[in-house]
Order: structure tokens, then sequence, then C-alpha cells
């Protein structure tokens, strides 16, 4: 038994040190978009470059653990995708590096990102937030819909409304955000009081309020409102609101991560991924955010940044970690406690 | 002891020699290290350490050597083994700095710095496994704690759960001291420990709701209880009735542990949340209000009853079929009915089953991650909290230690009550005298009893996961109910024009988990057992300590065993991550406490006179476990294996941050579909999933077989029939 246990353990630490092998031209991607998007964008990357693309889908949370738990020897290349807090997050510990990308043909808030980081990551996409309801929920309870901001205290709303958690979502920040550049920060947390007496509860996700909203699970739910484009458009009796008071929206980013083995594959990458052609496709799979390449065809669905009031959001305040912990703080403190 | 020590030090020899010490880049099994024979940091530590002058390499061979001498020159035996035990373990402890001489530990705990020597390899690998053992049998030699197998096991075992276990599980602790600066400290730890944010009782006077703490510990006596009495039933009503579709239930009593997890959540809600099936229906019929109720204790409570039910039955059914029928003909010889027989006899003598199954599922309630994440509603518990502190908007690491701590004093709480209440009675039923009587049937009160609590639940269970069935053919559940096989085709398709491709988006995925959880699977059961063998059977020093040890993955919640991993084995001495290799491993150290309940809880049952027996008749410990006790343990290995391979395909918080772009499991490829709102083909996926895990039980039953103690067929048929005649009967004849 002793020797057949270390022949066993022998197998184990002979398994142990056998890795794959590595072949020339590889790129360790993490996406953090949804699953269709980053299958196609590495298909396409892969077809047009030859190099061959290793890449797993981790939220956004996830990849700022993971990368952080690796810094002294990072696993990943390139971190695709998602919002661009955990990248500015990133950048701000030197986790990441500047790309180099060309920004010429980017619109103003993608190389605004850029500035802000120092080139260490380049935004890829926007989506603003806003408002939705389940149309058949409402009517049977016989609400009227929302229109503004200001409307969601509305008493007759109680325990409808769903929005995520700011201590555990980047969307739900960026709307605590968005409140306290649209009305001042006092204001923002007397009116955010007031529509947590609405609130039935704080999700962890930034995406669950519109989920429940679309299966009838809540009736109104605040998100970011290419998510609800995509609800709707599989067939859920969802309606999009776009506050009148205008809105805050978020910047997705595409970072290249400091020490990674495969810095030309990941640069390349980068460059494909801010193009026009690249970006002209998120449509084909049920993508609506709005592409950060001027060039790049906008999906009719997509929510029309023109159209839609935006506010000057100023990603550097309210990205800064110390804005972020005293707004947190307050927001536990004088929001949370109003909720029922 | 002469052989085996020139064994092992032949073995470690020929790792020293002629094997690549470090780790090689391309991998051991490039063979590029033979092509390169002797240069360069693929070379053997011999070479390294003369041609290169790594004097640091030097210390192993050393020790190789002097044992080897020390081995020829004494021939007092106490005076050699002395001296074998000094040289291996300054060899082993000296091959540990080595290890970790590029870094430093303090910054092997904050690493900064890209390390210039490699990990260990398979050289060094197998050297330390040779010198451990040369220090074991040289100890057992001295007549401390048994012979050479037991201490080289028990050697081992601790060398696995310490490198695999404390090791990563440390690196996270150690946050918990961190202050925000960045240097650590005693003072602010306890101050964040006792904080009300954490232990607030406020629910239970009505002011607010409870801290996570006190809510975790709540759902998990609620929900081990609960699963105890369950699987009781269920258990019972296999062993001791007639029940018909025994089959069907045994189908039913397993499905939940194959669930991925997320899934029964998922169907819970379109059942029960307030816009789901069964709430429209109440709604309409009794004008009864939809409230969104299952978002919160009694939402997340349900299904850890739904999910954790089996295990408490696969823990229950070896104990209840156990028991001894002499005991209790015994009981009825002396004139006590069915019920008073029940009561007296066989249910104290269940009390190590009832109390492991108890701990398994308060256990697997405080670290369920998937049940309180999809229901959990404003009720919070320590495992997502724990889960939020690592990748929510506010990374906070140290709060996630100390989280990981409170929960890991609920787990050691816990396990020292269940002692206490084992006590130190005999639980022995299975001798090897004559033993060839019938268990007595249930009284008609706690058959109905049993009836009347297990078959709802078989039938709820039923219900949900046609729900669930029901949900990967149509199109978007809830809404648009038309039949479609889109999601299957999506996930599983198959090119067959151009030879055979697999197109489906699920595919690599799953090939990988089915690989991964086969080679897991029986690792687990063999290290699970292993350790209950030692426990039950053998007396040494730290036995509790090294117990609590084995359990300790358990009880931690496998967000933060993935973090530790991470953190650990993301730089040498041990570099793990990204392969296919550390998701084996999480699996092997998170599953093995299962191995060990169930063996501990079967083994206890099992008279020691069979080993002294075997013993006396000249045979050695291990074909001593060979021959006699595992054969005896069909049961155990049956529930370790099973619930190894299961868990290794439907786990997910430790997995979520190590799979790797090239090895990533079914688990984190449906959660990624669940958040991205394709319940359709995450259902799909499921469903192939529990029908591939399914079939592998179903064969692996058959493998194994029946553990066959007396004759078969023990069931008294009824009180009114025929007298038989009882013959006497060899024991372990059977009909």
């Amino acid at each position: 038994m002793k020797i057949k246990l270390g022949v066993s353990l022998a197998i184990l630490g002979l398994a142990i040190t056998s890795q794959q092998a590595l072949s020339a031209e590889q790129l360790n991607v993490v996406c953090s978009n949804e699953q269709d998007w980053c299958d196609l964008m590495a298909n396409a990357f892969e077809g047009e470059t030859g190099i061959d693309v290793a890449m797993v889908r981790k939220s956004t949370g996830e990849t700022l653990a993971q990368v952080r738990a690796e810094a002294s020897n990072p696993k990943i290349d390139v971190w695709w995708g998602g919002t661009g807090d955990p990248h500015l997050i990133a950048a701000a510990e030197d986790l990441t590096q500047p790309s180099g990308a060309d920004t010429s043909q980017l619109l103003g808030w993608s190389v605004n990102m850029s500035e802000i980081s120092g080139g260490k990551t380049v935004g890829i996409h926007a989506g603003a937030l806003g408002i939705a309801y389940n149309a058949d929920v409402l009517s049977e309870k016989g609400l009227a819909p929302p229109v503004c901001w200001k409307d969601l205290a509305d008493p007759s709303y109680k325990g409808e409304i769903q929005v995520a958690n700011p201590n555990s979502s980047g969307t739900a920040y960026t709307e605590l955000a968005t409140f306290v550049q649209l009305f001042g920060e006092d204001e923002a947390f007397r009116l955010l009081a007031e529509i947590g007496k609405n609130i039935n509860q704080y999700t962890k996700s930034g995406s669950a309020p519109s989920k429940a909203a679309a299966r009838g699970e809540t009736t109104i739910s605040i998100g970011f409102m290419h998510d609800m484009v995509k609800l709707a458009k599989a067939g859920f009796p969802l309606k999009i609101v776009s506050p009148c008071e205008g809105t805050g929206y978020e910047v997705g980013g595409v970072s290249i991560i400091k020490g990674a083995k495969n810095i030309d594959a990941a640069k390349r990458w980068v460059d494909f991924v801010l193009s026009a052609d690249a970006q002209s496709r998120g449509p084909e799979v049920g993508t609506y955010n709005v592409p950060s390449n001027s060039r790049a065809t906008v999906a009719p669905e997509s929510p029309d940044l023109a159209s839609i009031k935006l506010i000057d959001y100023d990603f550097a305040t309210y990205g800064a970690s110390d804005t972020r912990e005293r707004l947190l703080a307050r927001w536990d403190k004088e929001v949370k406690p109003a909720s029922n | 002891m002469v052989r085996t020590t020139s064994l092992w030090l032949l073995v470690g020899l020929f790792g020293y020699c002629l094997l690549p010490w470090f780790m090689v880049e391309d991998g051991f099994w490039s063979f590029s290290w033979i092509q390169n024979f002797g240069t360069g940091e693929t070379a053997p530590a011999l070479f390294q350490a003369l041609f290169q002058r790594r004097i640091s390499l030097t210390p192993a061979g050393i020790a190789l050597a002097a044992s080897a001498i020390s081995l020829m020159l004494f021939s007092m035996p106490a005076v050699r083994a002395r001296a074998l035990i000094t040289i291996s373990g300054i060899g082993l402890l000296l091959m540990v700095f080595q290890g970790f001489a590029p870094t430093s530990f303090g910054a092997v705990l904050q690493p900064a710095v890209v390390p210039a020597q490699a990990g260990f390899g398979v050289g060094s690998a197998v050297t330390m496994i040779a010198l451990l053992f040369v220090l074991t049998t040289a100890v057992s030699s001295l007549g401390k704690g048994g012979d050479a197998f037991v201490v080289g096991l028990i050697g081992l075992i601790i060398a696995l759960v310490g490198i695999f276990v404390f090791f990563p599980v440390g690196h996270i602790l150690i946050r918990a001291f961190e202050l925000p600066d960045g240097s650590y400290a005693l003072s602010g730890f306890f101050a964040r420990f006792f904080s009300s944010d954490i232990w607030s009782l406020k629910c239970v006077i009505g002011a607010g709701s409870c801290g996570p703490a006190v809510n975790s510990v709540l759902l998990a006596v609620m929900t081990g209880a609960g699963t105890t009495l369950l699987g009781l039933a269920f258990a019972l009503i296999f062993t001791r009735t007639e029940f018909r579709a025994k089959r069907l239930l045994r189908v039913l009593t397993v499905i939940p542990i194959i669930t991925p997890p997320f899934v029964i959540g998922l169907a819970l809600i379109l059942m029960f949340g307030r816009a789901g099936a069964v709430t429209e229906i109440f709604a309409d019929l009794l004008g009864m209000e939809k409230t969104r109720w299952i978002y919160g204790f009694w939402g997340i409570y349900l299904a850890q009853m739904l999910s954790f039910t089996p295990i408490a039955f696969l823990v229950l059914i070896g104990v209840v079929e156990g028991i001894s029928p002499s005991m209790e003909e015994a009981s009825q010889t002396l004139h006590a009915d069915r019920w008073q027989t029940f009561r007296r006899v066989s249910l104290p003598l269940m009390r190590p089953g009832l109390a492991n199954a108890f701990l398994l599922g308060f256990i697997e309630s405080l670290a369920d991650f998937g049940n309180p994440l999809v229901l959990g509603g404003n009720f919070n518990v320590l495992s997502t909290e724990i889960y939020f502190a690592i990748v929510g908007a506010v990374a906070d690491p140290a709060k996630a230690a100390i989280l990981a701590m409170a929960l890991l004093c609920l787990t050691l709480c816990a396990f020292v009550i269940q002692r206490r209440w084992i006590g130190k009675r005999s639980y022995t039923t299975v001798t090897g005298k004559a033993d060839s009587g019938q268990h007595s049937a249930l009284s008609p009160a706690v058959r109905t009893a049993c009836y009347a609590t297990a078959l709802p639940w078989a039938a709820f269970t039923a219900i949900v996961y046609g729900m669930i069935l029901f949900g990967s053919f149509v199109k978007l559940w809830g809404y648009d109910n038309s039949f479609t096989l889109d999601h299957y085709l999506r996930a599983f398709s198959i090119d067959l024009s151009n030879g055979i491709r697999w197109t489906g988006v699920a595919w690599d995925s799953y090939f990988t988990t089915l690989t991964i959880s086969t080679i897991a699977a029986p690792l687990t059961a063999l290290v699970g057992l292993a350790t209950a063998y030692l426990l039950v059977r053998q007396n040494f020093a730290g036995k509790n300590a090294f117990e609590f040890g084995t359990m300790l993955s358990f009880a931690i919640p496998g967000t933060v065993i993935g973090v530790s991993y991470i953190m650990a084995f993301n730089v040498p001495p041990i570099e793990l991550t990204g392969t296919s290799i550390i998701l084996i491993i999480v699996f092997v150290f998170r599953n093995m406490p299962v191995g060990v309940r169930g063996g501990i809880a079967a083994m206890s049952q099992l008279d020691k006179s069979f080993d002294e027996a075997s013993i006396t008749l000249g045979a050695n410990s291990f074909t001593t476990v060979r021959r006699v006790i595992a054969p005896l343990l069909g049961p155990a290995m049956l529930a370790a294996l099973t619930y190894s391979f299961v868990r290794a395909i439907t786990s997910v918080s430790a997995v979520i941050f190590l799979v790797s772009a090239k090895h990533n499991m079914a688990t984190s490829f449906i959660v990624g579909r669940v958040e991205n709102g394709e319940f359709g083909l995450a259902i799909a996926y499921s469903t192939v999933l529990i029908i591939t895990m399914l079939s592998a039980i179903l064969l692996l039953q058959l493998l194994i077989g029946q553990r066959r103690l007396r004759r078969q067929n023990r069931l008294q048929k009824s009180v009114s029939s025929k007298p038989r005649i009882l013959t006497l009967q060899p024991a372990g004849r059977n009909k």
C-alpha cells in the first residue's frame, strides 16, 4: 500500500509540474462582458490575427480580486469589458499598464477615461442609467408610470422598486453618484432615503433588478438601459424610461495587466476591440451599449445617447476611493435604514 | 524497517539525481528536460548543486546520503531510528526553507517581487515524499503510534492537509489583522470581530435586522435539524419498510445533490416568487395577496432543505443499515414493543449518524453560497457577505477575513458540541459474531410519521424538478412557454459533416468538468477514508486537533478557499494557478471531510475485534485495511466517491476564482449564463449535467455494490406471518 500510495503521490507530483505547452502566439483574456459578445470577439480576433485566444468570462469584481491576488505573477494579459470603475481602481493601484492605443477615432468620454487613468484603461462602450417598469404589473396595480427620478419617491410605489446595493454593485454606485451630481449631496441623500421607503430589496448585483422587473418579481427597477433593452427584446413586457432630470452613465474599459506575458498580442487586442469594425458587431449578439469608436455603426435599438439628457459625469472625482468611501458610508447611515 | 527505509531512500535518490528539481516551464510531459538533460533550470538537483553552484540544493542530497550511511552504520535499532529521524527531519526542514528562499516569509504573504527561482518540480516532490516516509518509518520503529503503515499515513495526511489547507487559509486569515495602511496589528481586530455589524441581535427583539453571523446560525441550525429529520425519515423508509417505489424515491433523494447551484433557487422563484406559478394560482383561487416572502429566510431555508436533505440521507442510510438486528431482536425478546425498541435501542445507536448528519447540514448551510445569493433578499448571511467583501464595489479583504473567522468559530462550536453529544459510548453494532437476525419493522406510528414527512417532500422535490426540466424545453421560462430544443442545440450540437466537430458552446467546459471530477473523486475518497481509519482505529497524540484540521476546509466558504488558493499557489514554491491541478486539489481537500465523516460513522460500527483477529493472524495494518475494513465500507466508500464526484461538478464559489481560460468549469459557465439572463441555456446545461451524474452514480453503485453484512432480506415480513424456523448460520454467509 505504501508503495502504491507513493506511486500515486509521485504521479500527482508529476502532474503538478506538467503544464500544457505554450505556443508562441497566445493571449489570455478575461472578459467581463456578456458571454456571447466575449465569444464573438475572441473568434473574430483569432480569425484576423491568428493569435490563439484563451478567454474566460468573469464579473468585474471577481476579476479585480484575481488581478490583485496575482499581482506578483499575473496569469491574465488583458481585461476587457465591465464597468469602468474597477478598471480605474486597477489603474490607480498600478495593476495595469498603459496600452499606447490610438485614441484619435474615439469619442470624448472614452478619451477622457484614458486621460484620467494615464492611458492604462480606454473606454470601449458607454451605457446610460435608466428606469424600467413591468407594464403588465404596473397596469394590474393601477399605477402611473414614473417619468422622473423624483417620481420614484411617490408613496404609491411602496414596495414596488428594486435597485442594487452600491456597496456591492458598480451600477448602484453610478446611480448614487449621479444623484449627487444632479441634486447636490444633501438633497440627493434626502431623495434617496425617500425612495428607500419604496424599495423592496437592495440586490447584490446591478443587473438583477431589471431581470426581476422583467419577470414581474418587482414592478420598477433602476439599472443600465442596455440591459433593459436586451430583456425587452427577449419578449418581456419591460418599458424603459429616461429620467426627465437627466441621467448618469458608465464607461466600460479595456486594460492591459501589468507584467502581462504576451504584451504584443495584448496591444493588438486593445487596438482590435477599439476598432470601428469590431465595435459595430455588438447587436449581432444582443449587446446594445454605445460603442466608443465614432465610426462604429450603432444599432437602432441602442439607447441613443444624443437623445438622452446626460449629465457631465465626473469620473475623476466620483471614481476616487476617498469620495467613494465617504458617499458609501453616508449611504449606509442615511439611506439603508430607511428601507423596510 | 531496513528494507522499507532503503526502498524509500532509493526513491529519494532517483528524485534527487534524475528528475528535474524545479518546475519545467513547458510541462514535465513535454520531456524537453530529457533532451537537455543535466543542463539549465530543468536539471536534477544533483547536477545543479554540483555544476551550477546552487548550494541551497545540497541539504536534500546530504540528508539522503546521511540516512543511507546511518542505515548501514548503526546496528542498534533505537539508535538507528533516532539518527534517521534527526537527519530526515532536518533535511525536510531545509528543503522547505530552500523553497521559500527567493522570497522571505513576509514577502510570501504579500508577494511583491517576481521571484527568480521556479516552483517545486517533480524531483523535489519525489525527494520530499521519500524523506517523509523515511522519517515516519523510523518513528514507527521506535514503537510509537503503530506500525510503519499507520505512522506513514498520519505523516502523509498531516503534510497534505498542512500544505493544501492550512498554508493557503493562513494566507487569508492573516489579513484579518491587517490595518488600513497595510501593517499588521492585534489592536483593531477584536473591535472589528465583535462589532454589532456581525453579531447584532436586533431581529430577536424586533428592532431591525440581525447581523449576518446570527442569521447564519439561525439558518444553519434550522437546516441541520430539518435535513437530519427528513434524511432519517427517508433512511427508515428505505431500510425498514416495504415501500414499493423505493427506486423512484432513491432517485429523488439523490437528484438535489447533483443539481448545479442557482437552479433550485431559480425554480423556487418561478414557482413561489411574486409572479410565480403557485403564487398566481393561490392569488386567483383564494384571493391571497402576491408577496415576496420567498426572498429572505424562508426562501433560503426551503432551497437549502431541498439541496442538503440528500446529504443527511447518504450519511444516515449507512448507519441505519448497519445497526445489528440482534440488538433489536434482543430487545423484542425482552418483550419491548416495536416503538420501545426503536426509541430505546435503534435510535440511540444512530447517534453518531444523527450527529454527523446534523453537523454536515449545519456546515453546508453556513458555507452555502448559491442559494442565499439568489434568494437572500435583504437577509444577509456570512457566506455572501464574505463574497461581496472580496468582489464588491469596495473590496475589503480584512473584513472578509474577519467574517471568515466568525464562520470558522461557529463551525468549531458545532464541532465541539457534536462531540460532547456523542460522548464516549460505544456504538459498535457490526461484530464478527454470528448475527443472522432480522431488523424489526417500524412501529406503525413511526412508519406513518416517516411516510407523512418524507413522501410529501419527495413529491415536492419531483415537482421542482419537473419545473426545471420543463424550463429547459421552453423558449422563455415563465413567459413564452412554446416548446423548443434550441437551448440543447446551442449547448450540445455536434457537426458530423466533416468528421466529428463539437460545435456546441458547452462542450469545452463539459469535458473539462468531467475529466477533473473523475480524477478528483477517487483521490478524495482515498484521503477521506484513510483519515477516518486513523481517527477511529488509531490513537495518537493530537488526534482531536488532527480531526478538526481535516474538517477545516469544509467549514470555510468556497470564496475564501478560492481566493486563498490564488494567493498561496500563484507564486513559487508551489505554483499551480491556471492549471487543472489546482482545481483537482481544491476539490480533494474541500470534499474530503465528507469522506471522513461518512467513514467515521461507518467505521465506528465495525467492531475492533475484526482488526485484532486480523492482526493476530499475522496481517499488518495495511492488509487488515485492505482485506477486512475496506470491504465492509462499501456504502461509505460509495458515498464518498459519489459525493466528491458530484461536488466537483456542482461547486461554484471555490472554482469561480480558480477557473482559467484553458480549464473552464461547467458551473462557472452556467453562472455566467444565469447572470446574463439566459435561463433556458443554463437549465438545459444543468439538465444534461444532472443526467450525466445520475448515470455515473448508477455505474458506481453497480461497480461497488452493496455491503453484505448479514443475510439479505432481513426485514420481518409481518408479525402475523408464519413462524419461521431460524437456522444457525455461520456469520457472513448470505442467503
